[in-house]
């Protein structure tokens, strides 16, 4: 026997390969969406990885410092590290803003970054840009950074924050903050007073005020307070690197007894990234695969009913020399389950293409790909109910003229 | 008349198009033999039956009252039928129509090839059968040729092979000359009956065409649901 379907393709080949590759193109869309959601995840593992980190302590009941702000003192490392199961402790800020090269640079385009306070150290502490692809850790308290790739910035580049100039002295490939920023080390005195950072009108306001204040009016005090306002003693958290052999959950109960400061593990930062920071884009993103595949099934659908309509005369010819309703059935499910083929090969090929044009990382998943060729088998086989529901209703009678 | 045991019969055969007040008797009793190897016209005004008639003996539609048999099966008997009706007309009647109606995306040889294939013979048998009518019918040379690139002529010749493949006891043709000049006309007529008698096939064949009438032996005219049996007088 041969495959009626196969030959009707072959017969009108440009038909179903340009329907096929719309589809193919929305199936590559969709692809691409959960590759989307598959890389903002990995951006947030990579994020949590990288940081080097078994423990992140935080300000009391917040969920810092990546999806909620939190600040605690940044001599709270000190106690930490004398607690049972402490390996390392380091003080860490994090503060995503625009940061742009200075007025005499090469390149003139500012990035959107995050910026990260660390105290000067070696790979391998928690806090530390890891994999250095180029030149060296920051080694001194001021001025210099390590910058991601994908900022775009170069060794020897200067680039400002605030109001000072940096160095790059270092470079790393695939640090970014858990929405995809990449990320730009900075000695973290420099990071405090970045983040409190106020311009000098603003001083001057706030030390006149202070001066005004009668109760500080006294010899000394004065001097004292203001000096108090001018500096920053805040970090937006301490990573903790435990012993080997501690389990992390005692180590992590026993700093939130003695510290009263909120401690969350490996897994449970994971469950905050991904079930809370990230929860609102992945369920548009899910909003976006619900409706591309019932826009991919309305085309399925069509497509394969128009075609149907078109051959009702054959149908009913095969129909009248005695072509059972399986044989026809399964000629209609056979093309519309083709057409998914062909959309899928070209959905997968031109995910692929794009996916690293895109300029927050897209991870296609094998897992996915599988998950969606199957969607897209169901979704046709149920597209193609319709056409075959019409083909079994044609009479065997209509071949014969009135 | 002991060939027509052999044939395809039809006593009492009676079709009414639904029910009560609106009820259209197409069929009212009609009786008609036809024998191995003969080919006979079935004439009649527009209204009068003859393609309800074509699709009771196509085992298209099935008729109210009456019985119809071929050979010695029994095809319905009043409320009775046979089962497999799609299997009847795959392996029992060839079916030539008014246009070719070959299948647009299969060659000239497997729109022939096709039903044996269907009734479960290898490709190479089914391929080797179409070729062989192909050739009695002089349509081999276009053997792997689309139907579109055939002329009307070529066309309906595929489709008389397509018809006569599986060796049918009983061929139907609906007016299977109406778009063809009165020479391609009496060309497919003289291939009907040529086929007719090299394979024992029954052909009947519905027609207005007053070209052709005069070469059938024997004609049934049918009127307002009945049939009359008409010998041709100016044919031997
Ligand atoms: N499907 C149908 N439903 C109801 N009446 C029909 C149907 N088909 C045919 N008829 C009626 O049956 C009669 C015979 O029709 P038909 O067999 O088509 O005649 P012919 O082919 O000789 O023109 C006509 O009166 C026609 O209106
Ligand atoms: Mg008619």
């Amino acid at each position: 026997m041969i495959s009626l379907a196969g030959r009707d393709i072959l017969h009108s080949w440009g038909k179903f390969v340009f329907t096929g590759i719309g589809l193919g193109l929305l199936i590559g869309v969709t692809l691409t969406m959960a590759g989307v959601y598959r890389g903002m995840v990995d951006d947030a593992k990579a994020l949590l990885d990288n940081s080097g980190a078994d423990l992140w302590v935080v300000q009391q009941d917040t969920l810092g410092p990546y999806a909620e702000p939190s600040s605690l003192y940044d001599d709270s490392y000190r106690g930490i590290l004398t607690l049972n199961g402490v390996e390392q402790a380091a003080n860490i800020t994090y503060l995503t803003m625009q940061v742009r090269p200075a007025k005499d640079q090469r390149t003139a385009k500012d990035v959107r970054a995050m910026v990260v306070g660390t105290p000067p150290g070696r790979s391998g502490e928690p806090g530390q840009p890891k994999h250095l692809i180029a030149g060296r850790h920051i080694t001194r308290n001021h001025y210099e950074a390590v910058a991601d790739l994908a900022s775009g910035f170069d060794l020897g580049d200067r680039i400002v924050i605030r109001r000072n100039e940096y160095r790059v002295v270092g470079l790393t490939r695939r640090m970014v903050s858990s929405g995809g920023d990449p990320m730009i080390f900075i000695p973290l005195q420099d990071a405090q007073e970045a983040q409190f950072l106020k311009d000098n009108d603003a001083i001057l306001r706030q030390r006149a005020r202070t001066a005004e204040n009668p109760t500080l009016n006294r010899p000394g005090v004065l001097d004292a307070v203001i000096a108090s306002q001018s500096v920053n003693p805040f970090v937006n958290a301490v990573l903790v690197r435990i012993k080997p052999g501690h389990d992390p959950e005692r180590v992590a109960e026993s700093i939130r007894r003695w510290k009263r400061l909120t401690v969350y593990t490996r897994i449970q930062m994971e469950d905050i990234l991904i079930a809370k920071l990230i929860a609102t884009s992945s369920r548009q993103i899910g909003m976006f695969l619900v409706i591309l595949a019932i826009v991919s099934a309305a085309i399925v659908a069509f497509i394969i009913y128009t075609l149907t309509m078109g051959k009702i005369r054959e149908i009913a010819v095969l129909k009248l020399i005695g072509t059972k309703n399986r044989t026809i059935s399964g000629m209609i499910l056979q093309q519309a389950i083709g057409l998914g083929l062909i959309g899928f090969v070209v959905g997968k090929v031109s995910a692929t293409l794009w996916a690293p044009i895109f300029p927050k990382y897209v991870l296609l998943e094998f897992g996915d790909a599988a998950r969606g060729f199957v969607a897209v088998i169901v979704i046709c086989v149920l597209a193609s109910i319709l056409a075959i529901r019409a083909a079994l209703k044609v009479d065997p009678a209509e071949a014969i003229s009135g | 008349m002991d060939r027509y045991n052999q044939g395809i019969r039809i006593e009492g055969l009676k079709k009414r198009y639904g029910t009560g007040d609106t009820a259209v008797d197409a069929l009212k009793g009609v009786d008609m033999q036809v024998a191995p190897g003969e080919v006979i016209g079935l004439i009649g005004p527009s209204g009068s039956g003859k393609s309800t008639l074509l699709k009771c003996l196509g085992a298209i539609i099935d008729p109210s009252a009456g019985r119809m048999t071929l050979g010695e099966q029994i095809i319905y008997e009043d409320a009775w039928k046979i089962p497999d009706l799609c299997a009847l007309r795959r392996d029992k009647i060839g079916f030539v129509f008014q246009a070719p109606y070959l299948i647009p995306f299969l060659d000239v040889t497997d729109n022939v090839a096709l039903l044996p294939m269907l009734a479960g013979r290898s490709n190479r048998e089914s391929r080797q059968r179409a070729m062989a009518l192909l050739e009695a019918l002089d349509v081999a040379h276009r053997a792997k040729a689309m139907p579109s690139q055939l002329s009307g002529g070529e066309q309906q010749r595929v489709a008389i092979a397509r018809a006569l493949v599986n060796r049918p006891p009983i061929i139907l043709a609906d007016e299977p000359t109406a778009p063809l000049d009165s020479e391609r006309a009496l060309t497919v007529i003289h291939l009907l009956e040529e086929m007719a008698a090299q394979f024992s096939t029954a052909i009947i064949v519905v027609t207005h065409d007053e070209k052709i009438i005069p070469t059938f032996k024997r004609i049934y005219s049918i009127r307002d649901g009945r049939t009359h049996e008409e010998q041709i007088k100016t044919h031997p």
